[in-house]
């Protein structure tokens, strides 16, 4: 018996039909979305009545780039990703990669000459060519710089790849004395340098290391115990107010109280970890998230000791191991030690160099901790509980520790953050604090410090980034604020990064011992922990 | 097979690495075990079998402090003299103390971590003394260095004895079936135990993997000190490599002796079997003559017999056994056949007693398990 078969199956639809269709449904799609979202808008007028005022413009213009961008890249991005993936009948090679067509030479001496020609001509052009282009040719500029700067690592991808961590610390030390210098020759005097620097050394540098140091501390009680942990940031309140209460309070310096925020946290993990840890996964999540909201409420409630909501002021500024002070009035001021100008910036600097110093720390520990006996029982814990206890191993005990040392260095960070704030209140240890924390641990990759520093650049460095893109005032209007966008930019990375890469930045895992040769253990063998 | 005998009789208090005593373990109603008594000697390998369900793997968990036993004594002597209760000892203290490893049913590896990775985790407590409780350790102390070679070494030893050495860097979950059995066995070696507990390392196992396991086994047994308690379904290496089997059926046990004398021992094979009420007898006169039938009357009496509980929880698997006289037969479990095999044995011969025994026969068994047809 003949098979007929019907001739409308053999025709497959060309790219272009296909896009078409496929554009049409995601502009309707979101159509759909967005009527409501964007295409009204309800607010109140002088006499505060309810008006709904229609945006119909903007709504046109989202759906219509949905559509054309859903069509772009059915018809032209999918063929061409998959023509990557094909190799040439006649040299039997893969295309080159898109990154290698990407990067060449003439761009790159053309990217050069257009950000240097800008840089030096970078004051008179609002005089030769009017105010609104010449924001665009600074944001021309901004791209120049980092087409530059992506030529040159992909230049030495190999070699970076190969030394990232010493690459990164050697980085890390230099940034200060390096955004100075750059500050001080392009404001051609050292004050203005140092003036200048305290944006990019405190809200950069500082800021991102302590989010390092916090993901790092997470990481162990997430990443190598597997010990879901959704209140970190009590540890980090205890260790701010620790700091804050006994140095106004007592007046004690930071170099004592540093460890004795440190040792506070870790016995409050200790204390929090005995009733807690016989549960497992979202039973301990829970229980944990709430204890970090009963030391938030506590820390509220308890006026006579922690003034409330309010908050401790005046907490005192860390000196320089009691040798010199940051504070002008002081006869050990460093300016007047060092015979140098004066300058806030002195502090930050050092703040800087601090918080560098207790990330590397925790690093060292880190590093130190899984090639010890218990770091591997924290490991071990993570992906066989019960194999553990069949191995002799105490797991109470074993996920006590990992509890307290991930607390402990919380706590370091707490009273770091205490010092360098002068002030602390209830809100700054709010649970979307512990969120950001464990989102950064996640997007890393669980137990890599490497991915997690990554991890940790890329959000908060690119969440305080959004506060300089002030070119898009121009774009959406005057009153456009890029840093309300924050968290739709947080979440919005964190789904494609998980997409991209479900496991984090680095996937795999470093073995701690080896007898021939350390192989990275793929991140598909290793678990995620159930409590 | 003389000693055996012997031992059976007069169980020598320390020639007894393990003893279970009147041991029980309920789950709510139903009784996994019920009053299971049987000693593991030092330096033997001791099986236990059973058909499914009948509380082997619950055993092991009493023995190793994953269960609490509900009725029962359980000693461990070791080998230094000193003996512990083991129902006594918290969970983790059985291996770290009284020197008891186990391995599991569903393969318990450390997937996400290497080979030896594996092994050193397993030298934990010992490793954990050397760095000072991590306080040493943290400072590079060369005292935990020392202990850290020494115990990559015997990693590398037992690496080499399941021949896993040219994977000793891969990840554990990247290991063929068979390796990761084989791996987990030297995992429980690396604790330096005095009784290892296997837990059907033959399972899934093909031939060539197996009878590679029986040396292991053996080589375990003669050059490591460690006496062996097995579970195991593959009745080639139950009869090949054991010393003395005990048999469970129902949680009680139903034969205790020798390889030799379980294998012809009628309730053994009508508890494997399954056979009709109607066939008892008949295998009852194939297999068994009277002296063995007489010998072995230590089967569970009639009011022990399984409740119902127990019979509809057990599953409709299928076991092969190898049968005496060598043929393999695959068969459907029964509920208990121990007892009926038992009931008939002590039949007198008057047909009108003989009815009322076979009904007795029948109200231990109480209802048939599922699966029989
Ligand atoms: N934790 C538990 N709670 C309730 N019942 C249990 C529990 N553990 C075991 N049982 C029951 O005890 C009985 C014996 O189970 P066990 O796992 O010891 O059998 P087994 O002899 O190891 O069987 P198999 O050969 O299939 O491994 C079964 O009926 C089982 O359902
Ligand atoms: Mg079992």
């Amino acid at each position: 018996m003949a098979v007929t078969v019907s001739p409308e199956r053999d025709t497959v639809a060309t790219p272009i039909q296909r896009a078409l269709k496929e554009g049409f449904y995601a502009g309707a799609i979101s159509l759909g979305l967005f009527v409501l979202f964007i295409g009204l808008k309800t607010g109140q007028n002088m006499s505060n009545e309810l008006v709904v005022t229609t945006r119909w413009g903007l709504l046109a213009a989202v759906v219509i780039a949905t559509a054309v961008g859903r069509f772009l890249y059915v018809a032209y991005g999918q063929p061409f990703m998959a023509s990557q993936k094909i190799t040439n009948v006649a040299t039997g090679l893969l295309p080159a990669s898109v990154a290698s067509r990407f990067f060449q030479l003439p761009w790159f001496v053309a990217a050069v000459v257009v950000a240097l020609l800008l840089f030096v001509f970078n004051s008179s052009l609002a005089g030769w060519v009017g105010a609104e282009p010449a924001g665009y040719l600074q944001f021309l500029r901004a791209l120049a710089i980092i087409y530059v700067l992506a030529c040159v690592i992909y230049y030495f991808r190999a070699f970076i790849h190969a030394n990232f961590t010493r690459l990164g610390i050697t980085a890390l030390v230099l940034y200060p004395i390096l955004v100075v210098a750059v500050l001080s020759l392009n404001a051609w005097s050292i004050t203005g340098g140092l003036q200048g620097s305290l944006k990019w050394v405190d809200n950069f540098g500082i800021q991102i290391l302590i989010y390092v140091m916090l993901a790092w501390g997470l990481n162990i009680v997430v990443g190598l115990a597997g010990l879901l942990d959704l209140g970190y940031v009590a540890f980090y309140a205890l260790g701010a107010y620790a700091y804050a209460l006994l140095a106004t309070q007592y007046g004690l310096s930071f170099w004592i109280l540093l460890p004795a925020a440190g040792a506070m946290a870790a016995l409050w993990g200790v204390l929090l970890g005995f009733p807690v840890l016989r549960l497992r996964g979202d039973y301990l999540a829970i229980v944990t998230l709430a204890f970090g909201e009963i030391i938030r409420l506590v820390l509220i409630n308890w006026r006579e000791v922690t003034n409330g909501s309010a908050g401790i002021s005046g907490i005192p500024k860390v000196s320089f191991f009691g040798l010199m002070s940051f504070n002008v009035s002081d006869p050990n001021y460093i300016a007047k030690v060092l015979g140098i100008a004066q300058s806030g910036a002195y502090y930050k600097i050092f703040l800087y160099y601090l918080i560098l110093g207790l990330c590397l720390l925790t690093a060292f520990v880190t590093i130190r901790l899984r090639r010890l006996p218990v770091g591997r029982a924290w490991e071990a814990l993570r992906e066989d509980e019960i194999a553990c206890r069949s191995l002799g191993i105490n797991t109470t005990t074993t996920k006590l520790t990992a509890f307290a040392t991930g607390a402990m260095f919380g706590g370091f960070a707490g009273s770091f953050f205490a010092a360098r704030q002068g002030f602390v209140s209830p809100e700054s240890f709010v649970f979307l604090e512990s969120a950001i924390i464990l989102a950064i641990v996640v997007l890393g990759g669980m137990g890599s410090l490497v991915g997690i520093a990554v991890a940790a650049m890329v959000m908060i460095g690119g969440t305080e980034a959004l506060r300089e893109l002030d070119f898009l005032k121009e774009i959406f209007g005057p009153d456009f604020t890029p840093e309300l966008y924050r968290m739709l930019l947080f979440g919005m990375a964190m789904v494609i990064v998980m997409l991209w890469k479900p496991r984090g930045f680095v996937g795999s895992r470093e073995p701690t011992a080896f007898l021939k040769e350390r192989r990275a253990v793929s991140g598909s063998f290793t678990k995620e922990g159930h409590g | 097979m003389n000693a055996n005998s012997i031992q059976k009789a007069n169980p020598g208090m320390n020639d007894a690495i393990l003893q279970v005593q009147h041991l029980s373990m309920k789950f709510g109603g139903l009784v996994a075990i019920g009053d299971l008594s049987f000693a593991a000697k030092r330096g033997e390998i001791t099986a236990l079998i059973g058909p499914n369900g009948a509380g082997k793997t619950t055993v092991f968990n009493c023995i190793t402090g994953f269960y609490k036993p509900s009725e029962g004594m359980i000693t461990l002597n070791r080998n230094d003299g000193s003996s512990f209760l083991l129902e006594r000892l918290p969970n983790h203290e059985i291996p770290a103390r009284a020197k008891v490893a186990r391995t599991f049913q569903n393969i318990r590896l450390f997937s996400g971590m290497t080979l030896l990775e594996n092994l050193l985790v397993a030298q934990h407590n010992k490793l954990m003394k050397a760095s000072g409780y991590t306080i040493l350790g943290l400072f590079g102390f060369s005292g935990y260095r020392k202990a850290s070679a020494e115990s990559i070494e015997l990693a590398r030893h037992w690496l080499e004895k399941a021949d896993l050495i040219d994977r000793a860097d891969d990840p554990a979950g990247d290991l063929p079936y068979g390796a990761q059995r084989r791996l987990e066995i030297a995992r429980a070696m690396c604790t330096g135990p005095e009784l290892l507990c296997l837990d059907e390392p033959a399972a899934g196992l093909n031939p060539k993997e197996s009878a590679a396991l029986n040396e292991l086994l053996i080589d375990i047994k003669n050059t490591s000190g460690a006496s062996i308690l097995l579970i195991e379904h593959d009745m080639s290496v139950v009869m090949q490599i054991s010393d003395h089997v005990v048999v469970l059926e129902y949680g009680r046990k139903i034969s205790d002796g020798s390889p030799q004398s379980v294998r012809t021992d009628p309730r053994v094979i009508a508890a494997y079997l399954g056979v009709d009420d109607e066939e008892v007898e008949t295998v009852l006169t194939e297999v068994g003559d009277e002296d063995v039938i007489e010998q072995l009357d230590i089967g569970p009496d009639a009011a022990h017999g399984p409740g119902t509980s127990s019979s509809y929880l057990a599953g409709p698997v299928s076991d092969t056994v190898g049968h005496s006289e060598g043929e393999r037969v695959t068969v459907s479990k029964g509920a208990s056949k121990a007892a009926q095999v038992d009931a008939k044995a002590n039949l007198p011969r008057k047909p009108s007693e003989r009815a009322t025994a076979k009904s007795t026969g029948k109200a231990s068994t109480a209802k048939p398990r599922g699966g029989r047809k």
